[in-house]
């Protein structure tokens, strides 16, 4: 996973609440077997409208998310994230995330950063009046900057730690690597391998 | 204090205990002995790996099968339904990449997943295995500690070979007595699940003890800790023994020489001590079982064959008795009908629950030289290759043919209808299979989950059946001296 300290990008305003999983990206998308990939599948029926704001030019291009409250509800797929991700999105801000997106969006290294429901009214509004802002999202100052207006934002401890390290489950797992290779040391003889393969006649 | 036989299994795989954060013990880091790839749940693990440019850290103690996306005929034939067929591409080329032993369609060891690790012998006491599929929970009948993952842990094992667990809970199901003939291990289950309800397991890993248990052979062991999922467990376990080490002397993969006799004292040791405390107990009496089916749309909705369906007002909890009328509604059946007066158009004998040799030879004994209700379909689904083989090599498959029934290629197959085994809207089945959700084999299909016993009986009958409900079998017909029995035979 990409460390993260700080990133300035351009501002999307969502002004929507209870925005869903399965509006972030409908279940058709779930066969699919890559991880990657999903950059059209993220609001997907919404983007069927040309006027959607993700359609518009400069928003094309946008990496941070203003969305309103209780973000990511819904169905606990993991593609919502990735979806955000592949858009091109590095962080999301609102006044409220449901608990598994906020989880997921840790794992995969999406700043999901809680706001106060007033900033984000303040920030949408620098948006509004000028389109194409870049917000300034300070994981080390836990701050938000968008023109004039900076505002405060939570993140629990553990996710704002692994995602300034860059550490996923994974890369946080292999800085125990010596463990795992000291205990590999200590596995009796006996236990099974799948290789070479024995097989019966 | 003494240990239960699970804590046994999870201390031995401590790789490094959690730390804690703030007040909170983060959870302890195991170490995994062995992992069980299939199609669905790993291709977006593999890119995970990729994405981040990390290698599988051991090929060695992985392998993959293909199994639940796979048809059951025709399998010589490059596979129909695209999307199936991409996936099953997928895992070959992921397989290929990373280094994995992969048994595909056509090749004798492939088969469910669950049904393969037994038989190859990788599946040992003392072992943790994971898989991304839930009835991972099966390889407990060995005394390992085996649990269901989802892809991002599936990504993890195949990266560090560890996986990070919450501490659970243990539960001990003692099961006193013996079977009567007809009652199977699938009745066990079945009981212990209308007993303590699909959500009395949760957080447990529960062991499996007592006398009826002892008795068990191994392939019935596993069908007990296949539905240890089904009674909401983290896991189902069996402490190991002679049957057990009967069972894996001389499998492929089971330690040789002395290494063998290395493994058995070490398996000896893993049984729960005499003092050791159980978080929770049940108890089960077999001598009153009998054969157990269910009547609703969750695996805890079941009663004795020779029952009749309940009726709303038998439950004093309002969540079941809601249950209770969503279920009769779905399955279109009336309260209080006797259970055995339930006609039925399908039965499927198959899946990692039931379909394994000795479960063939179960049902192959009871339809031998009998007749099927002729408005009946009954499909037979081998759990690999090899119980394919080995049932042909004994004539079953004659048996079932004869019978009427269809012999089929090694799968999932009607377990979930994700290939095109499935039931058509309204259609009855009674199923060895392992899950009676709504839809679960097919888009408005309804299913009886039963054991190889009742399968096989009610195929005769068309209605839920045990063999004690079927007429004798008729004495063979006397041969008639033949033209030539005066020349060699
Ligand atoms: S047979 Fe059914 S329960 Fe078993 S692994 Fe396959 S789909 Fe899952």
């Amino acid at each position: 996973m990409e460390k993260i300290t700080t990133h300035t990008g351009i501002g999307v305003p969502l002004r929507q609440s209870n925005v869903d999983t399965d509006q972030i990206i409908p279940a058709v998308y779930l066969k699919r077997i890559t991880r990657t990939g999903f950059e059209d599948a993220l609001f997907a029926e919404w983007r069927k409208d040309g006027n959607f704001i993700l359609n518009r030019e400069p928003y094309t291009r946008a990496s941070v998310l203003v969305a309103g409250p209780d973000f990511g509800t819904g169905s606990s797929r993991e593609h919502a994230v990735w979806a955000l991700k592949d858009f091109g999105f590095k962080a999301v801000l609102s006044s409220r995330f449901a608990d598994i997106f906020r989880g997921n969006s840790g794992k995969q290294g999406l700043v999901a950063a809680q706001l106060l429901q007033d900033d984000i009214e303040l920030i949408w509004k620098v948006l509004d009046n000028e389109p194409g802002a870049e917000v300034t999202v300070d994981l080390e100052a836990r701050t938000a900057v968008c023109g004039s207006v900076t505002a405060p934002f939570q993140i629990d401890d553990y996710t704002r730690w692994r995602l300034l390290e860059g550490l996923d489950d994974i890369g946080l797992t292999l800085r125990h690597e010596e463990d795992i290779t000291a205990f590999e040391g200590r596995r009796p003889a006996h236990k099974p391998t799948t290789l070479p393969a024995l097989l019966q006649g | 204090m003494g240990k239960t036989l699970a804590e046994k299994v999870w201390e031995s795989h401590v790789v490094r205990k959690g730390d804690v954060v703030g007040s909170e013990a983060q959870p302890d880091l195991l170490y995994i002995d062995l992992h069980l790839v299939h199609e669905v749940t790993s291709p977006q693990a593999f890119e995970g790996l990729r994405l981040a440019g990390r290698p599988l850290r051991r090929p060695d103690l992985t392998i993959a099968t293909e199994d639940h996306n796979t048809p059951t005929l025709d399998i010589d034939k490059p596979i129909a339904d695209l999307t199936s067929r991409t996936q099953i591409e997928t895992l070959r080329s992921n397989c290929r990449e990373f280094g994995i032993r992969l048994h595909s369609l056509g090749d004798a060891e492939q088969g469910i997943v669950h049904i393969i690790g037994p038989q190859l012998g990788l599946t040992q006491p003392g072992l943790t295995v994971v898989c991304g599929d839930s009835h991972t929970s099966t390889h407990g009948a060995f005394g390992a500690l085996a649990m269901g993952i989802g892809t991002s842990e599936v990504e993890h094992v195949m990266a560090t070979q560890t996986l990070s667990l919450k501490p659970f809970r243990t539960m001990g199901i003692t099961v006193e007595g013996t079977l009567k003939p007809g009652v199977t291990s699938k009745d066990i289950i079945l009981a212990i699940i209308a007993k303590i309800g699909t959500g009395g397991g949760q957080g447990y890993v529960l062991e499996f003890r007592g006398s009826a248990i002892r008795a068990l052979s191994m392939e019935a062991r596993m069908t007990v800790c296949n539905m240890s999922i089904e009674a909401g467990a983290r896991a189902g376990m069996v402490a190991p023994d002679d049957t057990t080490f009967d069972y894996l002397k001389d499998r492929p993969h089971s330690p040789k020489g002395e290494h063998w006799d290395a493994a058995v004292a070490d398996w000896r040791e893993l049984r729960t001590d005499d003092d050791a405390v159980f978080d929770a107990e049940v108890f089960l009496d077999a001598d009153d079982l009998e054969p157990f089916v269910t009547w609703g749309t969750n695996p805890g909705q079941g009663v004795s064959l020779s029952q009749s369906i309940p009726a709303p007002e038998d439950f004093a909890d309002e969540n079941d008795r809601a249950a209770c009328e969503r279920a009769l509604e779905y399955m279109a059946l009336a309260p209080r009908t006797p259970m055995k007066d339930i006609r039925v158009d399908t039965v499927f004998l198959g899946s990692c629950t039931n379909s394994r040799i000795e479960d063939l030879r179960i049902a192959a004994d009871i339809i031998r030289g009998r007749t099927k209700d002729p408005a009946i379909r009954m499909m037979v689904v081998p759990g690999s290759a090899r119980v394919r083989l080995e049932a042909e090599a004994e004539g079953l498959d004659q048996v079932f043919k004869d019978f009427g029934a269809e012999w089929r290629f090694a799968g999932c197959s009607m377990c979930l209808g994700m290939n095109p085994d499935q039931l058509a809207p309204g259609e009855r089945c009674a199923s060895t299979s392992n899950r009676n959700f709504e839809g679960r084999q097919g888009k408005g299909g309804r299913t009886h989950l039963v054991s190889p016993v009742v399968a096989a009986a009610t195929a005769v009958r068309g209605t839920l059946s045990s063999p004690s409900d079927l007429d004798p079998v008729p004495p063979p017909v006397a041969l008639r001296p033949a033209a030539s029995a005066t020349t060699a035979v």
